[in-house]
């Protein structure tokens, strides 16, 4: 056995680790964990084009769709959004980036689509939307929609410390039979890549988006329930408890980004 | 099935010859007839197989379209008119449907 294999397999090591590098530098902005980065940054740039485009931005389609339904009057007491809220783009205008909130009455975590049914039940008395109905997705999107640019700042004070609290764990624990945790890809991993996609830090900023892989809109929460089966875990019902606690944990992860809604994501 | 909604890009007014660009999106599943559903049978084929413009009765643009166009078909050409007229869209589904849409251009 002489010496120079060993020196052979020894170098190539180091110009492997010289490759590695290089990869490495390039992705340094992206995977440095010290600032919230929107999933944006993670996509491709044809991609990207496809977002800002707002002829091509397919999740324009939504929010075209919720209009309708802001002006549509529903339920026994004939009232639409608009008959109390009037134009969304003034009484709606960063409204999004605060939820979910804590709600005193109900005592609980609500988000914006659980307001939207409230809203619906005890003012229009009319039927609650679906959750992920292309109604429930289209209004949701047309609502954050009039967020668009604004800073997501949702307030975890007083009662709310609780679940983010409870978000928090939800996030950090492993679970399923791949026995990950949202950390360890969103966190640990960030900018590196998983198969043919590269991992995001898992912001909430862009929801609704219009998933392409989906082929529609999709709410944070069926992109929890998503994540949940990618891993193999058992995924939570829509609206839960502990998908609002982890939405307004992950809200608050990523406060001081912009809301991007209808944000395209591969 | 969701609603067939159209978006399009066609300038209010051109000038006489001037080469100008017209872009439409439709939303539509466009599914090619090869996916399984989630109860595990094949989701049959349903795309819009023939896009035309009709400018003042007259056959512009025509596409015939296969399974390989995707979700939402995006479509942009360009056209010279030489006199103010509607152009109209016909989007030919494949449930027998034709959806059709129409925009008046002023020549100048």
């Amino acid at each position: 056995m002489s010496s120079t294999h060993f020196i052979g397999a020894f170098l190539a090591v180091e110009m492997l680790a010289a490759v590695v590098l290089t990869a490495h530098a390039q992705e340094r902005q992206l995977t440095s964990g010290a600032f919230p980065l929107s999933g944006y940054h993670y996509m491709g740039t044809q991609i990207q084009e496809l977002q800002d485009d707002e002829f091509l931005n397919p999740g324009r389609f939504a929010v075209d769709h919720g209009l309708e339904l802001w002006l549509e009057s529903d339920g026994s007491e004939g009232l639409s959004c608009h008959s109390c809220h009037g134009d969304a783009s003034v009484s709606m205008s960063g409204v999004a980036a605060r939820y979910p909130q804590f709600d005193e009455n109900r005592r609980s975590l609500v988000n914006l689509e659980g307001r939207i049914n409230e809203m619906r039940t005890e003012f229009m008395k009319a039927e609650p939307l679906e959750l992920e109905s292309e109604e429930m997705l289209a209004l949701a999107a047309y609502l954050t929609f009039q967020s668009l640019g604004e800073v997501m700042d949702v307030d975890v004070s007083g009662e709310a410390a609780r679940y983010l609290e409870e978000g928090r764990e939800y996030y950090m624990q492993r679970r399923g039979q791949l026995d990950l945790a949202c950390s360890q890809c969103h966190d640990e991993r960030a900018g590196m890549m998983l198969r043919g996609d590269r991992i995001s830090q898992g912001h909430v900023n862009g929801f609704p988006v219009y998933r392409l892989i989906w082929r529609s809109m999709g709410s944070r929460h069926r992109m929890f329930r998503w994540c949940n089966w990618a891993v193999r875990a058992e995924p939570r019902e829509l609206g839960s408890d502990e998908y609002l606690s982890l939405e307004l944990y992950l809200a608050w992860r990523g406060r001081g980004l912009n809301i991007e809604s209808p944000a395209v994501r591969p | 099935m969701a609603e067939f909604r159209i978006r399009k890009s066609v300038p209010e007014t051109v000038r006489k010859g001037e080469v100008f660009e017209i872009k439409t999106l439709v939303t539509h599943p466009m599914d090619n007839g090869f996916m399984f559903g989630r109860d595990g049978k094949r989701i049959p084929r349903h795309i819009i197989h023939r896009f035309e413009a009709i400018y003042n009765g007259k056959t512009v643009f025509g596409a015939d379209w296969h399974v390989a166009v995707s979700t939402n078909p995006y479509i942009s050409f360009h056209a010279l008119a030489e006199e103010s007229g509607t152009i109209e869209f016909r989007w030919h589904d494949d449930n027998g449907t034709v959806h059709v849409d129409s925009v008046y251009i002023q020549v100048i």
